[in-house]
């Protein structure tokens, strides 16, 4: 035995013992640069292609925005989660087709359902790419401000919406709910 | 009953395999001779086994027998043959089943060709590949069994991944294991040697076949892999320094430096401790790719099934395998001496260097790939490293290693002087600089000069290095060994690899653009041409694509169809790029989303010589299996002992 011959055994235990770490880890869940900071500008067509949406559709409203394409077969298991959440709260849903064809995607929303107050087509990937979307579905948390609070990779479970979303997007409006109140009556 | 039986014989395959790993040690332990044959015996039994296991999974997957949850999950009955078959290993269970029949493959070898082997050292490494072979089948049976059956039976199955349904990936993963599993056989001799306490001449050259056949084909399925990244995936790139690619280069790496050290053992009878050190190395690394392409701790391109459990074990397995190794190199690797010191200025001497070099350019790579790992376990910081890092950090050790690859292969053995050099180096200079001067006039790139210029010189001195083995005579050209027409085509093809590369980082060029049919683009002087789009449904997939007609100054030089296919089965699209190869400039358009009215996304590309990359490194591949034509290689044969 000597201590030159121990140099690749402590080298290689101290390497698994990286590899057994890093196991424990997903790399796919990145934190998003983007957190706090505004929703990247934009000007695109709606999945009818009668309007133009930019970056006022989503001021003065707490909104939820969901990257979808009829292609994506995860985006068919999150879809109930969204159809229960229509209507309820004061929320905005707002979709976004991504690399879709509008046929395609109008018979994906007649089929499964239709929960979102807007739909922003994103054939070319234009407002996907400086929103830093790595794949769908992946949804973001805007408040009243225009400002990303949130960002969630994959698909959100009723466990995801009860634990995380929601407590987030109700403090978001009973933050702005204040904020107005106090414009309105000054002290 | 094909898949019981297959099942059965998987399972008595490992009862074989942990006799095989226990008798012959015990043989060699106790100089018993029938119990170190019973080594033999037991590696060509596992390895027929394993065989018919293996054909028993393809006639599965030919007959579309969707009660194997395998075949389920990655067959379709609508599906060409080729990929019923490439079936087998487009997916995790059948892969490891692949990797287990050719890791017994190689060890059936052992007795086959190893009659001049002393028995000792034969029966210890038959016994330590059976090892590997245990832990492998316990993998597979425990963890992945391919031969699961499923209930209810689907009518059909789910499908190969269309991406994987292409002649470039059938055949990418069989070459690729051919050459990580190859380097399995160095790893036993080490292991056997390190137990023995002695590596000699006899070790080395009975060897050094076995590297070079485990280095060919590895060079081969990086070479197609690479090859079907390119035309496949349609982003008009050859090597994307992906975890997944860095993990297959790094055994070639480190097996490029075993390569050449263990010249030096068998001809100087040096580096040995060192030699023994790289054998593992390489093993290892190979091991260490398997774990992250099928354990999922690093983001990559290429997803196989992912599951922590299997993770687990796979670490578990290289712990085992390398940690053992390596204990046993720690506690003897001070009996391996080296008999003759080596002198800098010599053929040994520039050997180390190649093997210092090879080894640091091997550690950025891995620090590179790894990185992302260590940083997340330092702070939890998430963080990935690109192309630019390994282009700021491999290409100028790689660039070093080229300046004294092209004067090393002409220095002597054991001693030489620089003095001798001087001619052939003024020579070589000169070649740098003409292609240099040229290159930075036409090419307008002083960093694409420097390149091609030391692509010139390593080309230049490797002839020269040619020359003066022959004498320069036509009598010296005939009587040079196979080992040396191995080495030209090696070094050449690294020339021509280098240049190739270079010209593609330094004078590709692309362009990108909304196309309705009819409309055009221009890149430097040729023009693209969407013509009609139109689409359809064929055999598995529904498709819309179209002709890219390329003109120059008004003549035709190609039409490019490419299209895009969308899989309903898997829900997935693909995109075939239309490219037109050839030994110049390359032509490559794919064509993105989009609607007749509005208009596709076409981009289009021109790539000059990336052909070359390829085919250099088939000729890298080929000069490994000419070498192995080399006599000096085969032992002399051994009188039987009555």
């Amino acid at each position: 035995m000597n201590l030159r011959g121990l140099i690749p055994l402590t080298a290689f235990a101290a390497l698994i013992g990286f590899l057994a770490f890093s196991l424990t880890r997903d790399p796919r869940i990145l934190p998003s640069e983007l957190i706090e900071k505004p929703f990247p500008a934009f000007e695109l067509p709606d999945l009818a292609d009668t309007q133009t949406f930019d970056i006022s559709l989503l001021e003065g409203r707490v909104s939820l925005v969901n990257v979808f394409g009829s292609w994506c077969a995860a985006c068919v298991v999150e879809h109930p989660q969204l159809m229960a959440l229509k209507n309820t709260l004061d929320l905005q849903l707002v979709g976004i087709d991504w690399r879709d064809n509008r046929q395609s995607a109008n018979r994906w929303l007649v089929k499964h359902g239709n929960p979102f107050d807007a739909i922003i087509f994103d054939g070319n990937s234009r407002l996907i790419v400086p929103l830093g979307v790595t794949g769908a579905p992946e949804t973001f948390i805007v408040d009243r401000n225009g400002l990303i609070r949130y960002k969630h990779v994959g698909v959100i479970t009723p466990e995801v919406w009860t634990k995380t979303l929601r407590p987030l997007v109700e403090s978001l409006q009973v933050a702005s709910l204040q904020a107005a109140s106090l414009q309105a009556a000054p002290l | 009953m094909t898949v019981e039986i297959g099942h059965i014989a998987l399972i008595l395959a490992l009862c074989v395999a942990v006799f095989q790993s226990v008798i012959p040690l015990i043989g060699a332990q106790t100089n018993n001779s029938r119990m170190m044959e019973f080594g033999d015996r037991a590696a060509v039994g596992q390895f027929l086994l394993l065989a018919f296991a293996f054909v028993c999974l393809t006639l599965v997957f030919v007959a579309s027998d969707f009660s194997v949850k395998l075949a389920a999950l990655h067959s379709h009955s609508d599906k060409p043959l080729l990929y019923k078959i490439s079936g087998v290993w487009g997916n995790h269970e059948g892969s490891i089943l692949l990797w287990i029949l050719m890791m017994a493959g190689y060890g059936a070898f052992v007795p086959v060709l190893g009659k001049a082997l002393p028995p000792g050292l034969k029966a210890r490494a038959v016994a330590v590949q059976a090892m590997l072979g245990v832990g492998f089948l316990a993998f597979i049976l425990f963890t992945s069994n391919p031969f699961e059956r499923l209930n209810p039976i689907p009518m059909n199955g789910n499908g190969l991944n269309p991406v994987l349904q292409d002649p470039g990936l059938a055949f990418h993963p069989p070459f690729l294991y051919l050459g990580y599993v190859g380097f399995s056989l160095p790893f036993s001799f080490a292991v056997a040697a390190l137990l023995e306490g002695r590596v000699d001449a006899v070790w080395a050259k009975w060897l050094r076949p076995w590297v070079l056949i485990a280095w060919s084909f590895l060079t081969i399925g990086i070479a197609l892999g690479s090859f079907w990244a390119y035309y496949e995936l349609g982003w008009g790139g050859w090597w994307m320094w992906d975890p997944v690619e860095n993990v297959s280069f790094m055994p070639w790496l480190a097996g490029t430096a075993l390569l050449h050290s263990i010249m030096v053992l068998g001809t100087r009878h040096s580096m040995a401790s060192w030699t023994v050190l790289l054998a593992i190395t390489t093993f290892a690394l190979s091991l260490i790719g398997t774990f992250v392409v099928r354990s999922g701790v690093l983001v990559s391109v290429h997803a196989f099934a992912v599951d922590p459990e299997r993770g687990v074990f796979l670490l578990a397995l290289l712990g085992l395998a390398t940690g053992g190794a390596l204990t046993l190199y720690a506690m003897r690797s001070h009996t391996l001496r080296d008999t003759s010191p080596l002198s800098a200025t010599s053929r040994d001497g520039a050997l180390v260097l190649n093997n210092l070099l090879l080894i640091t350019a091997l550690a950025t790579v891995f620090l590179g790939t790894f990185y992302p790992i260590f940083i997340d376990a330092m702070d939890g910081a998430k963080i990935s490293v690109g192309a630019p890092y390994f282009e700021l950090t491999f290409a100028p050790i790689m660039c070093l290693l080229i300046l004294f690859m092209g004067i090393g292969p002409m220095l002597k053995w054991r001693n030489d002087s620089l003095k001798r050099l001087r001619r052939p180096t003024l020579i070589s200079l000169l070649a740098f600089g003409v292609i240099f001067a040229l290159t930075a006039l036409f090419g307008k790139s002083i960093l694409g000069a420097i390149v091609l210029g030391l692509s010139a010189w390593l080309a230049v001195g490797t002839c020269i290095a040619l020359g003066r083995k022959t004498k320069w005579s036509l009598k010296g050209v005939r009587a040079q060994p196979a080992a040396t027409w191995g080495f030209v085509g090696a070094h050449l093809g690294m020339a021509i690899f280098t240049a190739a590369a270079t010209s593609m980082s330094v004078w590709a060029e692309t362009d990108i653009g909304t196309l309705k049919p009819g409309e055009s683009l221009t890149l430097s002087g040729y023009t693209y041409t969407l013509q009609d789009v139109t689409g359809g449904k064929r055999d598995n997939y529904d498709y819309f694509g179209g002709d890219i007609r390329v003109t120059k100054a008004g003549r035709n030089i190609a039409t490019l169809s490419t299209e895009r296919r969308y899989f309903p089965v898997r829900n997935q699209i693909t995109t075939e790029a239309g490219l037109r190869l050839s030994l110049g400039q390359t032509l490559f358009a794919s064509i993105g989303e989009g609607d007749p009215e509005g208009g596709f996304v076409v981009q289009v590309y021109r790539h000059p010589f990336v052909v070359w990359i390829w085919l250099s490194a088939l000729l890298m591949a080929l000069s490994g299996f000419v070498s192995l034509a080399d006599r000096r290689l085969h032992l002399p044969k051994r009188e039987p002992i009555e």
